[in-house]
């Protein structure tokens, strides 16, 4: 069998490759790279924000004549970049970075299975991506440009405008559509392909949380994918599903036939987003809960309370979509509803924030790398988590509505929350995909200066939310509230260039490691759960022999045991 | 009239449900900070407490699985509290309890395009003239109905004045893409969406010169999207109104 592999050419075995480990180094590389790209994006929304005006140095006479003039940035530019940002980051780094590649390389290796359920489907999932991607990258050369609605396109504004949107909603089809092959792969996988004695209560917390979010994955998408054809055919058929009638743009009668309801879309794309939000943090909880098992030696205090909460979060997570929509003139009755729905689903992940926490009392804590980063997504995703509470409700959000103050809080959420989660893996899994261990002093490095400026960016940016600067402004300091708050403005922008310089000791690491670094052992962790079964890199079809789950996931300090770790797949003398 | 303060906390507030808002705002905040410094402090207590050193051994089962339930139940309630005793009457108030019956209320009509506002105030007869979005042109920007006499003195205007002490209706509508009518110092925020007319209703407790935004992406011009917002004394605003009458010639 061996051998067959070894004849496979290189196009087979990297480029159309069903080995779920390959299509997870691929989803992980590519989504790496949009990471970085729509980093860029901001990081040139930044100058224009602390410096209104003035020509971006060093690449402002690069960008043409449509998005600068004389180097300095033209709002049309700012609106793409913004709408794009939030576009890569969300859907195009994020998410593949999250499920695509964490959970493709992962869940096989952590449930014992030799490869996901449906490996071509997983395959057309990745190339799905990469067009969708590309399709976005492709639109910033559009005449008129990428699309510049928002990563929200609300109608009518998104209907009405340039060719970038067009592409935008091709885009999302194709990036919808890879998830929902994937989600669903995920599903068959988890339930089907579980080794012998894998029970569901002895899955390691990750899977748990990808089951989840795959289910999310699965049942949230649709709805927009649904609505971005009917934008679609709005835009270019001639429809008004989303279009009222008797509109008046620029001086001009608008041709829509009418009759559409705009708030239409915004109910179709939040039932999406909203479960989408969860699909950006849980699958990084679940990475956090591995890393803390592992770095405390001890078993994570409250497993089940933990599972059932994410349960219940995933099933909430469609009940409160339009705390989003509090200021579109919703009435009392449907906003209490919504407000009681957002205050409930707020103790699940208290619950598992708080399980995480008490994990750490009586423990034996190691401090590696990795260790660092999911210790720094406790605080980070708790500030994000609890700035949601004034958001929720509807009274305080009338102020803080659309400020900065909800950009620096689903930020929390997702940039130090998430993206730390994320580097918490690649740290902490590296070992078992390259072989190699990674360097500590360098990763120390990465991890403090990435925490210092993480929150230079994001906290100024609730105080300037506080001060009632609102989001998405070209230009803030026209208004007397974004003149005041212009020091925080200055601040986040120096701190966003700041956090890129802290990003390079990363990609030293990142290059240097796979070539330099000693070898790692096949357990350098000396962890329980079954991915650390496999030798190091894992061969095409994971684990030489079959393997069969005796315990829990997280058997650690056993009373007795003669190590600290009792892994599942080792049968232990009773 | 005093300059107001703006800086990296909440603006000045001037609006008669706005202390309602900052309080809850408030009470939140101190919340949130002790739930976090909480976390925070057990965090960093264990992380020395329990650090891996020579010695040193991991508990297996540490703690009784009750512990946590006290902060659960305690979350729970005190969400409970602030939603109960603050967002649901605060929200009721400023969203249903419309000053229609007042006689003193004043209504004005709000008219959003892309990238102005327009003030649409009925005039000496105080009935609005009739409106259509046939009517939009360069030089009806509120869409009147010229053939109505009831519009012949209605008020149009790029700034909003409003009188102090005095409840105010605003009606919203939007020629064409959604915008947002916010005023920080109102503490108000309340999209404006195409095929809709959306009323809101608030009152200023203080006068003062304060500023309007759009708070919605709303195209190109969507950060310069603000008005002028002048709060007044009751003669003043009548003034006003009346400087704005002889304007349109018909005294
Ligand atoms: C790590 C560094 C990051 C920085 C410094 C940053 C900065 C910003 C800023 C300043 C804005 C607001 C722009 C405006 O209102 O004009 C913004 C918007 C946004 N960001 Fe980020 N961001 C980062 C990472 C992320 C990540 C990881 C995600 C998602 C997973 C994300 C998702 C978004 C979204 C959805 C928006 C809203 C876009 C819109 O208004 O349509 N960002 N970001
Ligand atoms: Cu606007
Ligand atoms: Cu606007």
């Amino acid at each position: 069998m061996s051998e067959a592999h070894a004849e496979m050419g290189f196009l087979r075995k990297y480029v159309f490759s069903t080995d779920h480990k390959i299509i997870g180094i691929q989803y992980g590389i590519t989504a790496l790279v949009f990471l970085f790209f729509g980093f860029c994006l901001m990081m040139m929304m930044r100058w224009q924000l602390a410096y209104p005006g003035e020509p971006i140095p060093l690449i402002g006479g690069l960008l043409g004549e449509t998005r600068t003039d004389r180097g300095a940035m033209l709002p049309n530019f700012y609106n793409q970049l913004g709408a794009m940002h939030g576009t890569i980051m969300v859907f195009m780094g994020i998410v593949p970075l999250a499920v695509g590649a964490f959970g493709n390389y992962f869940v096989p290796l952590q449930i014992g299975a030799p490869d996901m359920a449906f490996p071509r489907l997983n395959m057309a999932s990745y190339q799905a991506f990469v067009i969708g991607g590309v399709i976005m990258l492709v639109s910033f050369f559009l005449p008129g440009g990428a699309a510049s609605s928002g990563w929200t396109s609300y109608a009518p504004l998104a209907v009405i405008a340039t060719t970038g949107q067009t592409f935008w909603l091709f885009g999302m089809m194709f990036l919808i559509a890879s998830s929902l092959l994937g989600g669903i792969n995920f599903i068959v996988t988890i339930i089907h392909l579980r080794a012998e004695g894998l029970t569901f209560f002895r899955l390691p917390f990750f899977v748990w949380s990808q089951l989840v979010t795959a289910f999310l994955l699965v049942l949230a998408f649709p709805a927009l994918q649904a609505a971005s054809v009917m934008q679609l055919m709005d835009r270019l058929a001639g429809t008004s599903f989303f279009m009222p009638s008797g509109l008046v743009v620029g001086g001009e009668q608008i041709a829509a036939v009418g009759g559409g309801s705009p708030l239409l879309w915004q109910h179709l794309f939040w039932f999406l987003a909203h479960p989408e939000v969860y699909v950006l943090i849980l699958p990084g909880m679940g990475i956090v809960a591995e890393v803390i098992a592992v770095n405390t030696r001890k078993p994570l205090w409250g497993y089940r309370p933990m599972v059932y909460s994410l349960l219940f979060l995933g099933f909430l997570s469609f009940g409160v979509w339009a705390h989003h929509m509090y200021m579109t003139g919703m009435g009392t009755t449907m906003s209490t509803f919504f407000q009681i729905t957002t205050m409930i689903i707020s103790i699940p992940s208290v619950i598992i924030l708080t399980c995480l926490v008490i994990s750490l009392w009586g423990a034996s804590i190691r401090f590696p790398v990795p260790m660092l980063f999911a210790l720094a997504f406790l605080p980070m995703f708790g500030i994000g988590g609890l700035t949601g509470l004034p958001l929720g409700l509807a009274a305080p959000d009338a102020f803080l509505h659309d400020t900065y103050y909800v950009i620096g809080h689903f930020h929390y959420v997702v940039a130090p929350g998430t993206i730390f989660a994320l580097f918490a893996g690649i740290y902490h899994w590296w070992p078992k995909i390259t072989g190699r261990q990674m360097n500590e002093a360098l990763g120390k490095i990465h991890f403090w200066f990435s925490f210092l400026f993480m929150n230079g960016i994001f906290m100024p940016m609730m105080f300037e939310g506080m001060a009632g600067v609102s989001r998405r402004l070209f230009d803030p300091t026209i208004y007397v509230t974004g003149e005041a708050a212009h020091g925080l403005t200055i601040m986040t922008s120096w701190s966003a260039w700041g956090l890129a310089l802290a990003q390079v000791p990363f990609i030293i690491n990142f290059f240097w490691s796979m070539r330099k670094q000693e070898m790692a052992e096949d357990n350098p962790w000396q962890a329980t759960t079954l991915e650390w079964a496999t030798p190091t890199p894992p061969p095409h079809g994971n684990f030489p022999e079959t393997v069969v789950a005796y315990s829990g996931p997280y058997e650690y300090s056993v009373p007795g045991a003669e190590r600290d770790f009792s892994p599942q797949f080792i049968k232990q003398e009773a | 009239m005093n300059d107001p303060q703006y800086g990296w906390w909440l603006p000045p507030q001037i609006s008669a449900h706005g202390d309602d808002i900052d309080l809850m705002i408030n009470i939140i905040h101190w919340f949130m900070l002790a739930l976090f410094v909480g976390w925070s402090l057990f965090i960093v207590f264990c992380l020395v407490r329990f650090r891996e050193r020579p010695g040193h051994v991991a508990v297996y089962q540490p703690i009784e699985a009750r512990f946590n339930r006290w902060l659960e139940v305690g979350v729970a309630v005190a969400e409970a509290a602030i939603l109960i005793a603050f967002a649901m009457p605060v929200w009721a108030k400023v969203k249903t309890l419309f000053p229609i019956n007042d006689t003193n209320t004043i209504i004005v009509r709000v008219v959003a395009e892309q990238f102005k506002w327009l003030f649409h105030y009925p005039g000496k007869d105080g009935k609005f003239g009739r409106t259509g979005p046939e009517y939009y042109a360069d030089d009806n920007p509120a869409g009147l109905d010229f053939d109505d006499d009831d519009g012949i003195d209605d008020i149009t205007v790029r700034g909003m004045h409003i009188p102090v002490d005095t409840p105010i209706i605003a009606r919203l509508v939007t020629k064409d893409v959604i915008h947002s009518f916010k005023i920080p110092v109102m503490r108000i925020t309340q999209d404006v969406i195409p095929g809709m007319e959306i009323p809101i209703w608030f009152e200023a407790r203080s006068t003062g010169k304060f500023q309007i935004g759009c708070a919605q992406l709303c195209g190109l011009g969507h950060y310069e999207m603000k008005a002028k917002f002048t709060v007044e004394s009751k003669q003043d605003f009548q003034r006003w109104l009346d400087e704005e009458h002889s304007a349109l010639g018909l005294d």
